[in-house]
């Protein structure tokens, strides 16, 4: 079932699918961060010596996945508006 | 059962102006006096690390850790060798977009300045003016489209897909997330902050619900100390991008 059919059947407002949206849009940048950081800290204890420029492509990294939570926020209080 | 009045978001951001009316163009309100005093200390930091003391104290100690972290941990990184020309711009954005960020917790302000989209997004043009000036400095007008939007070793026929993508991708998206990354971030930032300190208020009552009154007490304590890690990283990650982005830009490997 679609949000949009979930919104109609259910009476939910333009906020909540906004809401419910979001909390989905937020779950793929959760798993990839958390896949990043847990890859990036096994490197680190393998290789201490690398670990500055293991920390900056992680940083990296989490920088771009973690736009994609971000515009899922911003279009939260576009559609929530 | 509580009353909870959470203020809609306008009400969190907006801020009346000080000084002139609420149109005039001079206004200063809340956010531009945050611009100015971030400037100011941004000033400072370059001024006091001017200072040439053999052995340095103070805020000289300050200033030289700072540049240092900007040239060893972006420039060289991010550009190696031929970027320490751009460590001057790396240092004074990154020192800026911190002291922006750094007043969402300084009581009396409590209001991030890269909260209002106005200051990332001019930050963000100002980089993109800047790597690709960069980019067409380093190869030509032509050779710097052809650098930017043919990836080498993709096959001919492939192209009429790939050079719209990286059109698309290098020069409308990349500014795009550039900016709401910092911006969202920090809005996000002083909303949860927001959020539990009307929920601590709410529970500041002689109902028998103020029992749960440490909880978001507690979480905005917690939530303050994250956020000078969140402004930190988040100046870090700009001048970081920035300085990827220009490399990408110039570099000749290929």
């Amino acid at each position: 079932m679609s949000t949009l059919v979930l919104a109609a059947t259910t009476g939910l407002t333009n906020k909540g699918v906004a809401a419910l949206t979001y909390g989905l849009g937020a779950i793929g940048p959760g798993i990839g961060i958390g896949y990043l950081v847990g890859q990036s800290v096994q490197a680190m204890a393998r290789q201490p010596e690398a670990a500055g420029m293991v920390r900056t492509t992680m940083f990296l990294g989490i920088a771009f996945v973690e736009a994609l939570a971000l515009i899922g926020f911003v279009v939260f209080f576009l559609a929530g508006a | 059962m509580l009353a909870l009045q959470f203020p809609p978001l306008g009400h969190i951001v907006d801020w009346p102006n000080f000084i002139g009316g609420n149109n005039a163009w001079y206004g200063v309100n809340k956010v531009v006096l945050i611009y100015l005093l971030a400037m100011l200390a941004t000033m400072l930091i370059f001024i006091v690390g001017n200072q040439k003391k053999l052995v340095p104290t103070g805020m000289q100690n300050v200033a030289e850790s700072a540049v240092e972290f900007i040239e060893d941990g972006i420039a060289m990184e991010t550009m190696g060798k031929e970027g320490l020309k751009y460590t001057p711009y790396l240092l004074s954005l990154f020192l800026f977009i911190f002291f922006c960020n750094i007043f969402e917790i300084i009581p009396g302000f409590q209001m991030p300045a890269t909260a209002r989209i106005a200051l990332p997004m001019f930050l963000a043009l100002l980089s993109y003016v800047i790597y690709h000036g960069a980019g067409i400095k380093a190869h030509g007008p032509l050779g710097y489209f052809k650098h930017a939007l043919v990836p080498p070793g993709v096959p001919i026929a492939l192209l009429v897909l790939v050079i719209p993508i990286e059109f698309i991708s290098k020069f409308l998206v990349q500014p795009f997330s550039h900016t709401v990354r910092l911006f969202a971030n920090l809005l996000a930032g002083h909303i949860l902050l927001v959020t539990f300190a009307v929920l601590s208020s709410g529970l500041w009552t002689l109902k028998w619900y103020a029992v749960f009154l440490p909880l978001p007490v507690v979480a905005v304590v917690f939530f303050t100390a994250f956020e000078i890690l969140v402004s930190f990283l988040q100046a870090y990650v700009f001048t970081l991008l920035t300085g990827v982005y220009i490399n990408a830009a110039q570099s000749h490997e290929h």
